[in-house]
């Protein structure tokens, strides 16, 4: 227990200490590649029994645990090659010692078993400290719901995401998040929702013009996204309970890029409704839009500080190519982020301290250079690149815990959406059908 | 035996042979023959013939109105039409580019004369069920033309703005029409700004209209950004082919 107790501390002071002086390959405090050893995890198969239900659930439920596990960039997971012969399936059959020695050479044990039994799926799980051999349990959970593969992956998702929390210095996992984004799929631009992992793929709008850029309200509840209704661009609006579009005010002019403040207060958008395109902050029922921006030139993409909800960041035309500003609230203290290329598509980080944009940093007629995602402390304006592959990367979105980006590149030819760490690593695919732009990370 | 059987078909039908060439000769014979003299001293002139059509270039579905005369016909007749009077008019609706033959006969001989009708494929139908005259929205296809930018610009260029102003001559003089003007980007950059810069350069184009005297309630405005495309390759030559602000008839 002293142990765990150590490795959270230091986690946690990791995770807090912004003032310490940077390590060289992470000064920017993303949560992963802190310098600190990551917790090297063992986690063997779930014991189940023979019969093909059991086996065909468990089989889920372990290849979610494991790459919910391995996304979540906080540990190190031991190669199952390593592994004692025997995993494993209640505390009575655990001998730490196997699991402490080299090769393993574990901090942390997960384990436990999957039982299907008249049509429910029973999963018990154990979180074990290796080095403690007094009290090991870190954490003990049971989980009941009826046995189909959708709740395997389920009841994986919420017992990784007690894990990282327990061991990921406090902060709540994602495995449960979701990520809004548009796909052609369906022949029109439409809005769509996955799991955080790219699993269950579905659409949600069907406008049947163009839909883009999704913005999930924070509790979940409804999106807003602009779509082409009665040839204007409009914010509109659809709620995730009703299944069904719900009433946004209409607005004259080119109505674009909503974005929820974290309380769920204020919609922050781009309007040309008197003109030029400007940002506008509304209620989230659209009443009392007042202009934040006075300027020639495109104002679009907003995003609040979800810390503060005091700051909004945004693309500005105003001195010729788009660059990343940022302003209070209510217009004041106008600051450029950005001093060359063209920068866009910000997001800012749930801790407050950073912002991820799209940025071709040497950019011109003639010189269509890569757009590609980088992360700019907001206090020192200091940056750091995360994407070197190529293509256009685009829209980066943070997951909820800070830890992950997700991003749009066409890398491999087409449009795909993406996620990494934010320090810029394990970069995976999450979609692979038609074409699929502008991710929104859920709020929680 | 067998020897004389077979001797005396062969002269049978040496006979039949004989007999089939001779009937061949004698007809060609006559064909050759010149014709007999008409019974009347006095013959006729020769026919003369004239066919016109007017217009002779239509749009598919329209009409042209073929008129002819002829003198001292017997007998008249148009390919695909049949016989008709020696003289008159009727309108025809060919739906491809026809060539109209007229044939004059008298027992002299006949006479040719043709027309052509050249038609050209209908525009396709405008979207609005509104029933627009067709001639206005072709009027405002050839006579409004569409204005292009600079890389990451909505400004108006001294070159299109002289095209902003003939546009507006026109939609002063057919005030009843309305039209959408459609702001377009190059696929470089990002969507969202995109979407806001297409806004602004179909904005501009509308604030030189309105500033040239054609009623801003006339004139709708859209953006699509890099969504809708004119072309869709990587060139320097595309790329200025979508950085536009596009003239579209009703709406």
């Amino acid at each position: 227990m002293k142990r765990f107790a150590a490795i959270f501390l230091s986690a946690v002071i990791a995770s807090a200490a912004f003032g310490a002086p940077p390590p060289p390959q992470d000064w920017i405090r993303t949560g992963t590649g802190l310098g600190v050893e990551k917790i090297r995890l063992a986690v063997p198969d779930f014991k189940t029994a023979t019969d093909p239900d059991s086996k065909k659930l468990a089989a889920t439920f372990n290849v979610t645990l494991w790459n919910d596990l391995q996304a979540a960039g906080i540990f190190d997971i031991v190669s199952q090659s390593f592994y004692p012969l025997s995993a494993p399936g209640v505390p009575q059959e655990v001998r730490l010692g196997e699991w402490a020695a080299p090769p393993p050479n574990a901090g942390m044990l997960v384990f436990g078993n999957v039982a299907v039994q008249g049509g429910s799926l029973a999963v018990q799980g154990w979180l074990y400290d290796v080095k403690n051999a007094q009290s090991p349990q870190v954490l003990g959970k049971q989980y009941r719901e009826d046995a189909n593969d959708d709740n395997a992956r389920l009841i994986a998702h919420r017992f990784a995401d007690e894990i990282i929390f327990r061991l990921g210095g406090g902060i709540p996992g994602i495995a449960e998040s979701r990520i809004y984004f548009v796909s052609s799929r369906s022949g029109a631009k439409e809005i769509w929702q996955m799991d955080y992992d790219g699993a269950n793929q579905k659409q949600i709008t069907h406008l049947g013009t163009m839909a883009l850029s999704p913005h999930a309200s924070p509790d979940g509840s409804r999106i807003a996204f602009s779509g082409v209704s009665n040839v204007e661009w409009q914010i509109l609006m659809y709620s995730l309970e009703l299944n069904r579009a719900v009433s946004f005010p209409r607005f004259q002019g080119t109505n674009l890029s909503p974005a929820w403040s974290s309380d769920g207060k204020w919609l922050a958008f781009s309007s040309s409704r008197a003109g030029d395109s400007e940002i506008y902050v509304a209620d989230v029922m659209g009443s009392n839009p007042r202009r934040l921006t006075n300027s020639k030139g495109p104002d679009v993409s907003p995003t609040w500080n979800p810390k503060t909800n005091a700051q909004i960041a945004w693309v500005s035309g105003r001195t010729g190519l788009p660059q990343i500003y940022t302003m209070e609230s209510d217009g004041t203290n106008v600051v450029r982020m950005t001093d060359q290329g063209y920068a866009v598509s910000p997001s800012w980080s749930p801790n407050g301290q950073l912002l991820a944009f799209a940025w071709v940093r040497h950019y011109g007629p003639g010189a269509p250079g890569a757009s590609d995602i980088y992360v700019m402390d907001v206090a020192s304006k200091q940056w750091v690149q995360l994407t070197h592959d190529g293509g256009r990367n685009d829209f980066p979105t943070w997951s909820p815990d800070g830890r992950h980006i997700a991003f749009q590149s066409n890398r491999t030819g087409k449009t795909q959406i993406w996620s990494m760490l934010a320090d810029g690593s394990q970069a995976r695919q999450l979609t692979t059908a038609g074409q699929n732009s502008q991710p929104n990370w859920s709020f929680k | 035996m067998g020897g004389t059987k077979l001797k005396l078909r062969r002269i049978q039908w040496i006979q039949v042979v004989l007999a089939v060439s001779v009937v061949l000769a004698v007809t060609a014979c006559a064909k050759k023959k010149p014709p007999a003299p008409p019974p009347a001293p006095p013959p006729s002139p020769a026919p003369t013939a004239m066919l016109t059509a007017n217009p002779n270039a239509i749009v598919a579905g329209q009409a042209s109105t073929l008129t002819w005369r002829t003198d001292f016909a017997t007998d008249v007749s148009i390919d695909g039409i049949g016989k008709v009077d020696p003289s008159g008019s009727m309108k025809v609706t060919p739906s491809d580019s026809t060539t109209y033959r007229l044939v004059a006969k008298n027992d002299t001989g006949s006479k040719e004369a043709t027309a052509r009708v050249t038609v050209t494929p209908a525009p396709p139908p405008p979207v609005t069920s509104s029933t627009p005259s067709e001639s206005d929205a072709q009027l405002f296809s050839q006579n409004v033309k569409d204005v292009f930018f600079e890389y990451d610009s909505s400004e108006i260029t001294a070159q299109y703005h002289s095209v902003l102003q003939a546009n507006a001559r026109f939609l002063q003089q057919h005030p009843n029409i309305t039209f959408v003007i459609e702001g377009h980007c190059d696929e470089r950059g990002s969507t969202e700004y995109n979407l806001a810069l297409g806004d602004e350069r179909a904005n501009a184009a509308k604030q030189v209209l309105v500033q040239q005297g054609v009623s801003g309630g006339r004139i709708r405005t859209i953006s699509y950004g890099k969504e809708k495309p004119f072309c869709t390759e990587s060139t320097e030559e595309c790329w200025q082919q979508n950085r536009r602000a596009h003239f579209v008839y009703g709406k």
